[in-house]
């Protein structure tokens, strides 16, 4: 009872007077990380975008396959996974009463872990021996050192997720019959998702080791094809899940409104983990060796994941909606006009709502399987990615930074920076809508990804996709701006700016509205639920991938 | 849990929208044999030159109006390549892969197809257009990806 007594004044505490220091330093090492891969990233992408367009021919010592593995590794694999760390162990220290002492020493040995790996991996990339792109595909092999690096980079994500699970249990412990709060709900629906999603990238890479160094001879192509996209298509929804967190959460609160119905949120949350792992084969719906039948149960498998994101939409608008008419909006689309356009904190997450329309009816569409042979492979996929994650996923991040910095720092987020941060939003927007306009058109006509500027010998058809090309360089060239500007705002905000006190917006629910029922805490349920419904997705495949496998085969290096 | 009449609606458009979709494409799949190219025989991927039909890639008339092409796919070529047929005609790829992964797309159509080692994938597609249509691998294989291409003259 005593201790009880002083776990909540500790949260009082920590409420009151904002996050202690060893927390915010290490949240923001998580961010600094983060948000350097991002420059360096971005940097990568426009080398590409200009070299797409047939404007810069990259040297022959740093390859567009060198790059492109790089850019695709610091911003789909170092910028989200530390951004979304850094975010939630803020959001735990924050609503749970300070990190205990265990927890933070498990987050920095995660950091040091992923640091480490991240150079194991990085080396090999610039010295062109691991030219795999981030998808790394058998039989394609790189140095051993590159895969030995990524299983420090899980490792490293596993402490962060233990971490996480050790400060909810312990909040639980101490707070029976209680709701966890609900950023911490999030919290606990990524970790888990990112731990049981990262297991089995874990078992193909600890399989691929021992054929990379060659003490084994050969290997199973589609085995670690499959188990990667059981991994890949769970980080996407990890981070969607991060903004979506914001979306709920802080939105809300950043326009002076209530969120939507608590129930509801974590019923989204549930569902999202739920049934995300068996989204991977929608990766694999043109692939050999996997029946029609079985990726007929996975079209419906991945369609399902649109459900909550629908449901989400609704709860979204409603929001804003009520919001809006309690300021006096009216009308049917003119309360609009109320909400704070010119506030950062509003218009990112905004813009990153309102493209997620495009950006997830194009996933509903490319998912179902005569569709996706239209699309395959083609640009259509990387215009989608940007719109989902480069644009949905990173612009809720941008967001969320002009608070979370500051707020980490004891600073506040001036008009200056706040007006910096419109403009930089709407340069990531247009640069976006340049970018991925044009690779979804030029993917329709037939252009590939992951190919360097090519004529393919002067051939007529890939001559006539150069038009569009030439956007993916202006598209890119506005967004290393957008890059820059966003860099210098997370610097300026945490080093730089006036000295003060910043608020961690969490909305509230609505007055008088209806009691969350308790067996929404039910992890337990929710964790067998999606066991059984990767079981369902996964076994019979797996088991004819293994049972009926071909002969495998031997490394290759084919750059 | 209280919805509102309005969610009601949105939440019911929505999974009806997602049944929609399923209900097109098992229909396109299982009834109107669209399914997308799943073929599920394996083979050697060291001993491809050895295994038929793979010892003997090109094109072959097998009807009217119909042709098998028996392809190997191997950095950075397409083995037939340069494919010449009758306008009208339909035509069945048989491929598999020597070394890495490979991707067969042929712009202007629906053939698109992942091509692994160690299986046999299967893809059919009757070109009425005349023209020539570009062939190229959508999955990096490798430094010269980007000129793995070919050409199907269709006269």
């Amino acid at each position: 009872m005593e201790t009880a007594i002083k776990k909540s004044l500790n949260e009082k505490a920590n409420k009151m007077l904002g996050i202690s220091p060893q927390d915010a330093i290490l949240s923001k090492s998580y961010l600094l990380v983060a948000f350097a891969a991002l420059l360096i990233g971005g940097v990568l992408g426009l080398l590409q975008g200009l070299n797409r367009a047939g404007l810069l021919e990259l040297p022959s010592w740093f390859t567009y396959y060198q790059v492109l593995t790089a850019h695709g590794l610091l911003l789909v694999l170092v910028l989200t996974a530390f951004f979304t760390v850094g975010y939630f162990y803020a959001a735990l220290s924050h609503t749970l009463g300070g990190l205990l002492p265990k927890v933070r020493k498990l987050a920095w040995i995660g950091f040091g872990l992923k640091m480490i790996g991240f150079v194991f991996a990085v080396v090999p990339i610039l010295m062109n021996e691991a030219s795999v792109l981030y998808t790394f595909y058998p039989p394609m092999a790189a140095s051993p050192i590159f895969y030995i690096g990524l299983v420090f980079i899980v490792l490293g994500v596993w402490m962060c997720a233990f971490g996480a699970f050790i400060q909810v249990a312990n909040w639980r412990k101490h707070n029976k019959g209680k709701h966890v709060p609900i950023l911490a709900y999030f919290a606990t629906g990524v970790f888990v998702l990112l731990f049981f999603g990262s297991i089995p990238v874990t078992i193909e890479v600890l399989t691929i080791i021992p054929w990379a160094i060659g003490w084994v001879e050969t290997i199973n192509v589609m085995l670690a094809r499959t188990l990667f996209w059981a991994f890949g298509h769970t980080l996407v929804n990890i981070w969607y899940l991060t903004a979506v967190s914001a979306w709920y959460v802080v939105v809300p609160k950043v326009i002076g409104g209530r969120r939507f119905s608590d129930t509801l949120t974590r019923v989204v949350i549930m569902l999202l983990v739920i049934m995300n792992i068996p989204g991977g084969f929608h990766h694999q719906i043109i692939d050999p060796g996997i029946t029609e039948h079985v990726k007929f149960l996975h079209v419906f498998m991945s369609l399902a994941i649109g459900f909550p994101s629908l449901m989400t939409a609704y709860a979204m608008f409603s929001v804003f909606e009520k919001t809006a008419k309690k300021k006096g909006g009216k009308g049917v689309v003119s309360w609009f006009r109320k909400l704070p356009w010119g506030d950062v904190r509003f218009l990112a997450p905004m813009i990153a709502m309102i493209v997620f329309i495009p950006g997830g009816a194009g996933g509903i569409v490319q998912s179902t399987n005569q569709l996706n042979q239209v699309v395959h492979n083609t640009m259509w996929v990387v215009g989608h990615f940007h719109l989902t994650v480069g644009t949905s996923v990173v612009l809720t991040f941008f967001g969320i930074s002009y608070w979370l910095v500051p707020y980490l720092s004891k600073r506040v987020l001036t008009p200056r920076v706040n007006r910096l941060g419109v403009i930089q939003t709407l340069i990531w927007t247009v640069g976006m809508l340049f970018m991925a306009g044009a690779m979804h058109w030029v993917g329709l006509l037939g252009s590939p990804r992951r190919t360097s500027y090519t004529t393919y010998f002067d051939n007529a058809t890939a001559l006539s996709w150069d038009p569009y090309l030439m956007f993916l360089a202006v598209g890119g060239t506005l967004l290393m701006v957008g890059v820059i500007l966003q860099v210098y705002a997370v610097v300026h905000l945490m080093f730089f700016a006036p000295k003060g006190e910043t608020e961690f917006p969490i909305a509230e629910v609505e007055d008088h509205s209806a009691k969350t029922p308790y067996w929404t805490e039910r992890w337990g349920r929710v964790i067998v639920i999606m066991l059984v419904v990767i079981a369902i997705g996964y076994v019979l495949p797996l088991w004819e991938m293994i049972g009926n496998a071909p002969p495998g085969s031997p490394p290759f290096k084919t750059w | 849990m209280k919805f509102h009449l309005d969610e009601k609606i949105w939440l019911i458009v929505s999974f009806g929208m997602i049944i929609g979709f399923m209900f097109f494409t098992g229909y396109q799949t299982f009834v109107l044999g669209m399914g997308p190219p799943s073929h599920m025989e394996t083979i050697d991927p060291q001993k491809v030159d050895e295994t038929a039909p793979f010892d003997n890639p090109g094109v072959k008339q097998i009807g009217e109006n119909e042709y098998e092409v028996v392809m190997t796919l191997e950095i950075f070529r397409f083995n037939p390549n340069n494919i010449e047929i009758p306008a009208g005609s339909t035509v069945h790829f048989t491929m598999t892969s020597k070394d890495v992964v490979h991707g067969f797309q042929v712009a202007g159509t629906n053939l698109n197809a992942m091509v692994t080692p160690g299986h046999i994938q299967k893809i059919s597609q009757t070109f009425n257009e005349p023209g020539e249509y570009l062939v190229v691998c959508n999955e990096y294989c490798g430094i010269g990806h980007q000129h793995m291409a070919t050409t199907i003259t269709v006269k």
